[in-house]
């Protein structure tokens, strides 16, 4: 195996597994916010339980996008040097500034939250997982302004001399509109994995606790619960479509390779249909692929907003392409992937949509359900977005394809890189298959323990009433003996 | 004013609050097994670091990322040329984060067992990897003329570079017993006092010797190297009279020296060719332009000290002491997959 593939390969698992748990961080973080605001100033209890309930899921969930995280953060000087050499002019600043103002506040104020529970005052306490919501928002904004300038290269110049891209307006890569559109979608999609997460799981355990003739804990906890997760996944649904067509028609002005392989179209035409199905064969080329079931004119709707518009076949961008970046490499990116990577992530949505539509009709004015069949459909919901959001992820990355850096077609020249020519020169082969090795294995391991204990967590459902808050925080808790010898402490609310 | 300059020294100070900081945390760890005698201690002692360990950690993040965008050379080169000691870190770095936050969740002695293990080798492996890390940079590698590493692995093994594996390991194994002494009570603080008294002399040999030996281009660069030495003296006397408090201060100032003698002795360069000095990577042929450094030393500058503002509360907030009183109950689900369900609240 080529260097080449392994990195690619590594590169791929270990960021889209990093992917996995990142959106359920940036979309659960705000919702236990949320929830513990209603309890702070309503004093409802049973928002009390839902935060710790809920708050535990998302440690468990966090711990592991945390430490994937130091992992990405390492990889490109590792895998990706001479990428990294080439872009770091621009892309570390981004990278840095995540660090600087997104990580530091959550990795600090979660720390507060978790142990404060009963050192600090409640609103000060409450201002902590806001303050955990913001940030992890915050990190997203800035990792995307790495990668979408890597999509659509803006505020940039190559310097001949030193053969590197070098910034020249960070307002430009600040406000790209790659970054606008991406980031939208990506918190949406975030807010839709988590509302789905709420609403699945209160939803499961909203039918348990009437077949367990336990209507109260229904009524009073989970069903609001399940309805906070039910109007974000309307909410969020409708800001991923908005701002996925968005996304679309930007990839059709900016990457107009990616646009036509995501319908797999070799041939231009006028009012390109949108393929539900398609057979064909992997091998990348025009020949037998043929679309079956197909939406007519909605892939040039979706990338020129006119159902008659024209859109490029894939063969004359590749002519085009030959032309104005050289000959002999192949600008196609591998079309099976493409195609039902986007569909798959479209796809995937349906799980939520249908959760939605069932949930509120179920639980409308002040209803409550025994249905087994809607605790099911709880269930398989709760996985779909996550699997769409990869699918998201591996359209984009492998859409890009072969580069790195995509060339700006009206912008910026020369600052534009070829994935091959990104990867370090002297890993010996064996190093980087080592290193995917690595973490193929710890991070299998680490999706069993996670996937168990979410699952029992969640499965206990919430602490009982008794447990609640004893007495709230205690606002004028000296904080401690400093130093001197005490044995007879109270215990802490919470201890590892 | 020079930013490439100013960008070398800003990088060492983040690496200086990383090795102040989650120095006491690789130490707490490596100390949690033996410094325990049943599994409230062990989580006593992982208890010390618990709101602060992941705070402590970004510093690193901050680090790398500080470096990746002010000298994009020296990032490139450094992170590709260790490759197989950085995946170790990482491997480290993943299995110890993850066990602080699951230990608890089974109630279960096998499973606490395990993670016992991620966190002894997740903390003993950087401790020693960063030491024999630096070590290298301090020496130099062989670059060649395009800056690319070409030192093979077994060569990042000299016996200069396991010294400073030693060092690290020992400094921060006394910077994490004397935390631990720093915020228990009881046995513990005890415990954890007659360790770092212990550890306290020989690491003033071992780290001695390897600053002496690492030592070379600057003159002024012996102040620093004095400053250590004092301090780790300080250390030892502290430690033997049970001023924890001032052996605290004496070993972070100890481990912050030690970070000014290493970027000291690589000043002029970020990595220095051991192979002809003209390949050596420099502040000035590493660097990022001008206009990207105006930018990220706005950003520094502001968020610098609001950082180290909200950090520091935090440690204000826990400044209290724990004991083993002072540690609830198991509040994990127990092991077996009940067949009855758990919750019928
Ligand atoms: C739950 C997740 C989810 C769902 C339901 C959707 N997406 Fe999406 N999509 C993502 C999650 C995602 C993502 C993982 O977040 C991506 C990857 C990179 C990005 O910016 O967002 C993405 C990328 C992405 C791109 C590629 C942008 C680029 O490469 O420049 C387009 C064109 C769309 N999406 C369009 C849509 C449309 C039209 C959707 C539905 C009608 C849709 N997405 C649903
Ligand atoms: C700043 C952020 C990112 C950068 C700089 C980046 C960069 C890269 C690079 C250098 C490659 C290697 C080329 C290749 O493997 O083909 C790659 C591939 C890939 N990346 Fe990204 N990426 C980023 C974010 C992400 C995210 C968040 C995901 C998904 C969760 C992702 C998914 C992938 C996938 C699936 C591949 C494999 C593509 C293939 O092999 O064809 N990337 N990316
Ligand atoms: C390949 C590029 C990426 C890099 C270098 C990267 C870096 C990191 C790092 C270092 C952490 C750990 C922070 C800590 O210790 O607290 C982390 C966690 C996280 N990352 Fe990523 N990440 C990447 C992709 C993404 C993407 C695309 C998103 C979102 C759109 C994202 C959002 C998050 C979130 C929400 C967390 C967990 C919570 C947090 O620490 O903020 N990351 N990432």
């Amino acid at each position: 195996m080529e260097a080449l593939d392994v990195a690619r390969w590594q590169f791929g698992i270990v960021t889209v597994y990093h992917f996995i748990f990142v959106p359920l961080t940036i979309g659960l973080a705000p919702l236990v916010a949320v929830m513990q605001t209603i309890w702070t100033f309503t004093g409802k209890e049973n928002w009390y339980r839902l935060t710790k309930f809920f708050g535990k899921l998302l440690l468990i969930n966090f711990a592991i996008g945390v430490v994937t995280g130091i992992v990405q953060e390492f990889q490109f000087g590792m895998n990706w040097s001479e990428y990294s050499r080439f872009v770091g002019d621009v892309f570390g600043a981004p990278l840095a500034i995540e660090g600087l103002a997104a990580f530091f506040v959550e990795s600090t104020f979660l720390g507060l939250w978790i142990f404060g529970w009963d050192r600090l005052p409640k609103k000060i306490h409450l201002a902590c997982i806001w303050a955990v919501a913001v940030a992890t928002n915050a990190s997203a904004f800035f990792i995307l302004a790495a990668n979408s300038w890597m999509q659509h290269p803006v505020g940039a110049i190559f310097n001949e001399q030193t053969g590197r891209a070098e910034m020249v307006d960070f307002g430009a890569v600040l406000t790209n509109n790659t970054l606008v559109a991406a980031y939208t979608h990506t918190v949406a999609s975030a807010m839709l994995v988590a509302g789905t997460f709420v609403a699945g799981v209160a939803g499961w355990l909203l039918v348990r606790a009437v077949r367990n003739s336990d209507t109260s804990l229904a009524r009073t906890v989970y069903r609001p619960a399940a309805l906070l997760g039910l109007v974000t996944i309307v909410i969020a649904g409708a800001g991923v479509v908005v701002s996925g067509d968005y996304q679309a028609k930007l990839m059709y002005e900016q990457q107009p390779m990616k646009m036509s392989s995501a319908e797999a179209l070799c041939e231009g035409e006028n009012g390109a249909d949108f393929s539900l199905l398609t057979i064909g064969d992997l091998s990348n080329s025009c020949e037998g692929v043929q679309h079956i079931l197909t939406l007519p004119g909605v892939t040039s709707y979706l990338g020129t907003g006119d159902f008659d518009g024209y859109l490029p076949g894939v063969e004359d961008l590749q002519t085009q392409y030959e032309e104005q970046y050289g000959e002999g490499v192949d600008y196609r990116p591998n079309l099976a992937l493409t195609y039902w990577s986007f569909r798959l992530m479209i796809g995937f949505a349906a799980g939520s949509a249908a959760l939605a539509v069932v949930g509120l009709w179920l639980l409308r004015r002040g209803r409550i359900t025994d249905s087994r069949w809607f605790g099911r459909l709880c269930l398989v919901a709760i996985p779909m977005p996550f699997v769409a959001a990869s699918f998201g992820w591996i359209f984009t990355e492998t859409g890009r394809q072969p580069w790195v850096v995509a060339p700006n077609p009206t912008g910026v020249d020369l600052v534009w890189m070829l994935t091959a020519d990104g990867l370090s020169t002297t890993v010996p082969v064996g190093e980087v298959l080592a290193s995917l090795l690595t973490f193929t294995v710890l991070y299998t391991v680490l999706a069993v323990v996670w996937f168990t204990l979410m699952r029992r967590y969640a499965a206990i459902g919430v602490a009982p009433a008794a447990s609640g808050p004893s007495s709230g925080a205690k606002p004028d808790d000296p904080g401690g003996t400093d130093g001197s010898a005490e044995s007879e402490s109270e215990p802490l609310s919470f201890a590892y | 004013m020079d930013l490439p300059l100013l960008w070398f020294a800003i990088i060492a100070f983040f690496w200086m609050g990383y090795l102040v900081l989650e120095g006491f945390d690789f130490g707490v760890g490596m100390l949690m097994r033996p410094l325990s005698k049943d599994d409230t201690d062990r989580r006593l002692v992982i208890n010390t670091i618990g709101p602060v360990w992941d705070g402590n950690e970004v510093w690193l993040i901050v680090a790398g990322a500080a470096t990746f965008a002010a000298f994009p050379e020296w990032y490139a080169t450094m992170f590709s040329g260790f490759y197989l000691p950085l995946l170790a870190i990482l491997a480290a770095l993943i299995i110890r984060g993850v066990a602080f936050e699951y230990r608890g969740k089974i109630n279960d002695d096998v499973w606490r067992a395990r993670w016992d293990w991620a966190i002894t080798i997740g903390s003993w492996v950087p401790a020693v990897l960063w030491g024999v890390a630096f070590a290298n940079f301090v020496r130099g590698v062989r670059l060649d003329a395009d800056h690319q590493m070409v030192s093979g692995f077994f060569e990042l093994l000299s016996p200069f570079a396991l010294l400073g594996g030693a060092t690290t390991a020992l400094l921060f194994a006394l910077h994490g017993a004397i935390f631990i002494s720093l915020k228990t009570d009881g046995q513990m603080r005890e415990r954890a006092g007659r360790t770092a008294a212990a550890l306290a002399g020989p690491t003033l040999v071992v780290a001695g010797g390897f600053a002496v030996w690492a030592h070379s281009a600057h003159a002024w660069t012996w102040a620093p190297v004095g400053v250590a030495a004092a301090a780790l003296v300080g250390v030892v006397v502290a430690t033997r009279a049970r001023r924890e408090g001032w052996a605290f201060t004496l070993s972070a100032l100890t481990i912050a020296a030690v970070v000014v003698v290493i970027f000291g002795s690589l000043f002029p360069n970020v990595l220095p060719a051991i192979n002809d000095p003209a390949n050596s990577l420099t502040i000035a042929n590493a660097s990022s332009t001008d206009y990207t450094l105006t930018i990220m030393t706005w950003v520094a500058a502001c968020l610098t000290p609001l950082i180290l503002a909200y950090q520091g509360w935090t440690y204000w907030v826990f400044r209290k002491r724990l004991t083993t009183s002072a540690i609830p109950a198991h509040i994990g689900l127990p092991r077996k997959h009940p067949t009855k369900d758990p919750a019928r609240s």
